[in-house]
């Protein structure tokens, strides 16, 4: 009988450890130290959106090269993790797709994280999307955004329809069928995506914007790179996709005001400078979340643009961390940040007007 | 039997030598292998734990706060159907393909070539399931579209293979054909085992008696190997369940419930549902996709539950 009782207890005991250590959160301090070359030192990390990630690697590549004392970790973890692991002071800086929301309590969450400091939110990184397809024998595919919603919800099927006819005239269309393909993980590029969709023709989408695609019965593929990959495969598919990424697939070109726009970075880049702040989500000095202007009928703008943001605080426990993300941030919105950005993940640099606004908000991180 | 009482006289020696106690490397011995045995049960239960924990905020929530704006049934019943449906779809391919491999290697093929065989099967479990999902879409998928335009035209008067085809091959039948090679190795692992050990004698007797190879295959081998057969199915039909990486990356899933096979409509599984939502999802969302994880969880151990009643029912009889 003791045995048994033993065996009872033990494995009580290992049930709890296991428990434990299945609820606790690991968290990734950061701590200082350390000494090098540059003028500031330490590790701090980062997590957040994968939309950043190529861009946060080269950022990360270069910053580290000239200023040798500091090392930084950016975890691609997702949009809402990186603003979780932000709100619960794992990381010092997060990335995410969308700004703080007032669901939930979010915003007010991250405010507290930065106790007696504030809240830095900027747009670090504008990247457009755009549509790709797959139709041999047609090039310069263009397509109005009611045209382009009923593709995408299923209501043209055919590539000959006579909507798509009329966007393009003089084009020889064949009967293939259509295939619309979208994201099957949640991600911004959906998204956003889904924004430009129900803010432009809302008669036509009418679905709630959200990072899960909310049509059911089209092709889905997991990430960018499922996504081109899947279009690339399949005869009469079209789907949506970082411009970067979209490789040797035609872009359509998208009707904005009066004429066919093409996913540039100049373009996009200049949706947001054109765009007013979204006054609930950015109730501090340094908050900047962006309200985009997707119904812009300006000239030179293409309005399907994803908006990734940086978040800090304006202080930090320690002197050293505070110094290593102003200076590691200040880098990432300045035009060579920027610039590389551009190259090494074909993402639209920051323009200056946007650059002068974004800033003021890192400079007001206080270094030791 | 004079064996026998060797053997019990020494272990009658050895207890009285040891003063009618234990020795300590027996009582080590078996203290370690009841730690170990509890060390699992433990885990399991941890893990039970944890689902049942972390998911039951996302169980007791309602429908407008979980995602999709569903109730949980309603989120997780498509996924629980999309899960089991590949899984299936694997098990009809995999088993049979698994029983023939296993007859031809232990009881059909010349030795040599039996033995480099049964090396190349066991190797299949080897690669990596991210590999299997990248050959799914690089070459199982493109290479099938054809295939199912053809099943679309001439069999598309079965529901499953209504259409319309995929102009991609990401379709649930092409998902479980991967799922299918992935688990081939197991099953006829375990079936090779079975069949390896039926006894020389029965297969001589039936032999002797006049019957074909394949007659003393099906009234010999067949029945001795076939509660390991059942076992091995189940087992492999476990890691189907299970299967994250290679479905993630195959299937075009969009939550429909259909048991057409050949379209780009695919409900999607359990597991492949996490991977993809997990991570861009936060707070509730995070509860809702560990209580779908509960729910392959259950669904998982009354698979193998059911295995172990039909075997046990076989032992009996």
């Amino acid at each position: 009988m003791t045995s048994s009782k033993w065996f009872v207890a033990l494995t009580a005991a290992v049930i709890l450890a296991i428990g434990l250590a299945a609820c606790g959160s690991s968290s990734d301090e950061t701590t200082g130290g350390g000494s090098g070359g540059g003028s500031v030192s330490g590790e701090i990390a980062g997590a957040g959106s994968t939309a950043q990630q190529a861009a946060q690697e080269a950022w990360i590549a270069e910053f580290e090269n000239e200023n040798s004392g500091v090392t930084i970790s950016y975890d691609p973890v997702g949009s809402g993790g990186g603003r979780e692991q932000f709100i619960a002071g794992g990381v010092a800086y997060a990335g995410s797709d969308a700004a703080l929301s007032t669901e939930e309590g979010e915003l007010e969450k991250a405010e507290k994280r930065c106790k007696t400091g504030q809240l830095v939110e900027v747009p670090g990184y504008i990247s457009p999307i755009a549509i790709i397809y797959n139709l041999p024998g047609v090039e310069d595919l263009q397509l109005d955004p009611e045209t382009l919603a009923k593709i995408f919800n299923q209501e043209i099927t055919s590539w000959n329809d006579k909507a798509i006819a009329a966007d393009n005239p003089g084009a020889e269309l064949p009967d293939t069928r259509i295939t619309p393909v979208n994201r099957s993980d949640e991600s911004g590029t959906t998204q956003n995506f889904t924004e430009y969709l129900s803010e432009v023709v809302p008669s036509v989408w009418s679905y709630e914007v959200s990072g899960d695609w909310p049509v059911k019965g089209g092709e889905a593929a997991s990430g960018t790179s499922g996504v081109v990959e899947a279009v690339a495969a399949g005869e009469g598919a079209i789907g949506y996709a970082d411009a970067s990424q979209a490789g040797e697939l035609g872009i359509a070109k998208i009707k904005v005001g009066s004429e066919y726009a093409e996913p540039t970075a100049e373009a996009a880049a200049k949706v947001l400078e054109e765009s007013p702040l979204d006054k609930e989500l950015s109730p501090g000095k340094y908050t900047l979340a962006y309200k985009l202007d997707r119904k812009t009928e300006s000239e030179g703008t293409y309005p399907i643009v994803l908006t990734s943001y940086l978040i800090a605080c304006t202080k930090y426990d320690s002197a050293d961390e505070a110094s290593a993300v102003k200076a590691y941030l200040q880098y990432v919105v300045s035009p060579e940040g920027q610039e590389l950005a551009a190259e090494q993940a074909g993402s639209a640099p920051l323009s200056s007007a946007l650059t002068a606004k974004v800033t003021p908000a890192i400079e007001a991180i206080e270094a030791g | 039997m004079p064996q026998v009482d060797t053997t019990t006289n020494a272990g009658q020696l050895l207890a009285a030598a040891s003063g009618g106690r234990r020795r300590l490397g027996d009582r080590v011995f078996s203290r370690t292998a009841v730690v170990a045995a509890v060390t699992i049960l433990a885990l399991l239960a941890g893990v039970a734990v944890f689902l049942a924990s972390e998911g039951l905020p996302a169980l007791t929530a309602s429908a407008s706060e979980l995602p999709e704006g569903k109730t949980f049934l309603d989120y997780v019943a498509p996924l629980a159907f999309g899960t089991v449906l590949a899984a299936a779809i694997a098990a009809i391919v995999a088993v049979p393909l698994a029983v023939a491999a296993a007859l031809f290697i232990t009881h059909i093929a010349p030795p040599r070539i039996a033995s480099t065989l049964g090396y190349l099967v066991d190797l299949l479990a080897a690669i990596p399931s991210i590999i299997y999902g990248l050959w799914g879409i690089f070459v199982l998928g493109p290479a099938a579209v054809p295939v199912l335009k053809w099943l679309e035209e001439k069999l598309g008067w079965i529901p499953i293979f209504e259409g319309p085809a995929s102009v991609t091959g990401r379709t649930m039948l092409v998902a479980g054909l991967v799922l299918a090679v992935m688990i081939l190795p197991i099953v006829s692992a375990i079936a090779r085992e079975a069949f390896v050990q039926t006894p020389r004698k029965l297969e001589e007797g039936a032999q002797a008696l006049g019957a074909t190879r394949w007659e003393t295959i099906r009234m010999t081998v067949l029945p001795f190997g076939k509660s390991s057969v059942i076992s091995g199915a189940m087992l492999g039909l476990g890691r189907a369940l299970g299967e994250t990486m290679a479905v993630t990356i195959i299937l075009s899933v969009s939550g429909a419930v259909s048991f057409n096979l050949i379209s780009q409509a695919n409900p999607s599984t359990i597991a492949a549902n996490i991977a993809l939502n997990f991570p861009e999802s936060s707070g509730l969302a995070i509860n809702a996709l560990i209580a779908t994880g509960l729910v392959l969880f259950a669904i998982t151990l009354v698979t193998n539950m059911g295995a172990r009643a039909i075997i046990a029912r076989q032992n009996h009889e």
